[in-house]
């Protein structure tokens, strides 16, 4: 047997204040509107959401707001079986990257209304090109969660 | 590429659980084997380059403070670099600049972690941004799945097909481990084994994943004049590569991963590798996740786009085939992981200097190493010769 040796058990908790700023300020506001907007580049002409102040690809200003549809194509997913520390969700739950209608670049979000008991099912439910349509929260909280999730469209 | 620079030594901790010592005395541990190992002392540094991931992973901030004498920094000067799994090769190229610019003959480049005395997923949780993507970060395994759920929609690889590779990936990982007494995880596993365990991102499972380690690893880096004169056998680099790429998950095609691909091609180009495939002898490559390894294999030019597991299946990346991939086991049997990425670089030095033991590729000369980082932001890459 090897010696066990001695830990010392400690926490490490801090809040914060995280600065939303203009831009993304009016982005949260517009969520509780159950309105998705984004900015479009005006030297690349790409739209991208959540709305930006720059463009990532130019780093010019991002002055023009588009309303965007709520409705997209999965990119890419997965189906997460583990449990991790702080996230909201108990698994089995789906997160995807959905490219929305008029965007340019992949968004972040939950995959709902799939039947979630087993993983090869689902499999064969999602694909890259799946259609999905935003599902909102009825309480508004001016955060992410605001959409609930996204629901694969019938 | 400034002045000719070498590796001169190279240290690794016992990686795995290692409640049998302090942080502090696990660096220490880390650099008098690197010292011992190139045949000087603590005099002959010039100065010192420390990485890890983010602190919240060990709970102590700016850890480099925390061990300044452990690492032999008291009166030296000390940098940290911090670019999450590249740490690794950002030191090492930190190194490298420190010594080819000049302005130091010796530089000590210590990378180290402790995974198992906090909570290494949520840490990485906590790498994305704190508004938009955080709440939907399933630790590493969450993106890193999507990406390879991406590559394979991408390059219409039948879902058994990777499947197949990626548990001959596993194998033959854990196969190599085995020869390495560093590695945290050696012990045989089937083919079997690997697409059975437990799924932790579907299609990824247990198998498919690496583990979390405690370790540290250092690397010694001097001038062609230095090296000559104190080691006779040094590893010359010849390429390094590092590019970034933006912040948010789902801006860049992480199919065909723009920052792996163009740090690999920055380094091929310093180094004059114009057929990776042919040219290189080993590769010790950043794996985390089996299916990612073949990503990169392809980001690195060592087959067409799409063909990894083809390349895997035929055997071309084991040991004994046209190019060794990770014959250390990799990051998937080991991953302290701000050292990770600096053991991939010792791993490539050891072999071309034949000193490798048990993992030698015979006769290896050019190796590469390389390292990820952040929500797939990061990649970096070092190509290193027995020749100068």
């Amino acid at each position: 047997m090897p010696k066990e040796y001695r830990t010392i058990r400690g926490d490490v908790a801090l809040p914060y204040k995280w600065a939303l700023g203009k831009t993304w300020t009016r982005f949260f506001d517009g969520l509780k509107e159950e309105k998705i907007l984004g900015t479009k580049c005006t030297q690349c002409g790409k739209v991208f959401v959540p709305a930006r102040t720059f463009c990532p690809v130019c780093l010019s200003d991002m002055a023009e707001w588009v309303e965007v549809k709520p409705e997209g194509e999965i990119l890419t997913w997965t189906f997460v079986s583990a449990k991790y520390y702080g996230q909201v969700k108990d698994p089995p739950y789906i997160i995807a990257t959905i490219k929305l209608v008029g965007t340019d670049c992949g968004f972040h979000h939950f995959i709902g209304g799939v039947d979630l008991s087993d993983a090869k099912q689902v499999r064969q439910k999602l694909k890259t090109g799946t259609k999905v349509k935003a599902v909102w929260r009825p309480e508004k909280k001016a955060e992410i969660l605001d959409i609930a999730y996204f629901a694969p469209l019938k | 590429m400034g002045r000719a620079v070498a590796v001169i030594g190279t240290g690794q901790t016992k990686h795995g659980r290692r409640p049998d010592v302090s942080y502090p005395d696990m660096v220490r541990e880390v650099i008098m084997v690197a010292l011992e190992d190139a045949g000087i002392t603590l005099k002959d540094v010039d100065g010192v380059v420390h990485g890890t991931m983010p602190s919240m992973m060990e709970g102590v901030s700016s850890t480099h403070l925390y061990f300044a004498e452990a690492i032999g920094a008291v009166g030296k000067p000390i940098m940290k670099v911090e670019t999450c799994g590249s740490t690794g090769q950002s030191i090492a190229h930190c190194g490298f600049f420190w010594v080819a610019s000049g302005m130091a003959d010796i530089v000590l480049v210590v990378g180290s972690e402790k995974m198992n005395e906090g909570d290494s997923q949520a840490t990485m949780t906590t790498v994305f941004d704190p508004y938009f993507q955080r709440v939907f970060a399933a630790g590493a395994p969450g993106t890193f799945t999507m990406q390879c759920m991406e590559w394979m929609y991408r390059f219409k690889i039948p879902e058994d097909k990777g499947r197949e590779a990626a548990a001959m990936v596993s194998v033959s990982n854990h196969d190599n481990a085995m020869d390495n007494p560093y590695a945290h995880i050696r012990m045989k596993v089937t083919m079997d084994d690997v697409k059975n365990s437990r799924i932790v991102t579907y299609p990824v499972r247990l198998l498919d994943v690496c583990p979390s380690s405690d370790g540290a690893c250092a690397v010694i880096f001097a001038s062609e004049e230095k090296a000559k004169k104190i080691c006779k056998k040094p590893a010359w680099i010849k390429g390094v590569g590092f590019r970034g790429e933006e912040s948010f998950f789902g801006e860049s095609d992480k199919s065909i991963w723009p920052s792996a691909t163009e740090a690999a091609q920055e380094a091929y180009r310093q180094a004059g590798i114009k057929d990776p495939l042919k040219e290189l002898d080993v590769a010790e490559i950043y794996n985390p996740f089996t299916y990612q390894e073949m990503i990169f294999c392809e980001c690195f030019g060592f087959c067409p786009r799409g063909e990894a597991p083809d390349y895997v299946l035929k055997g071309t990346f084991k040991k004994g085939g046209e190019l060794p991939c990770c014959p250390s086991g990799g990051t998937l049997c080991t991953n302290p992981i701000g050292a990770t990425g600096l053991i991939r670089l010792a791993e490539t030095v050891l072999q071309v200097t034949g000193k490798a033991g048990a993992r030698q590729v015979e006769g290896a000369k050019i190796a590469l190493s390389h390292a990820m980082g952040g929500v797939d932001q990061f990649n970096g890459v070092t190509i290193v010769s027995s020749n100068l």
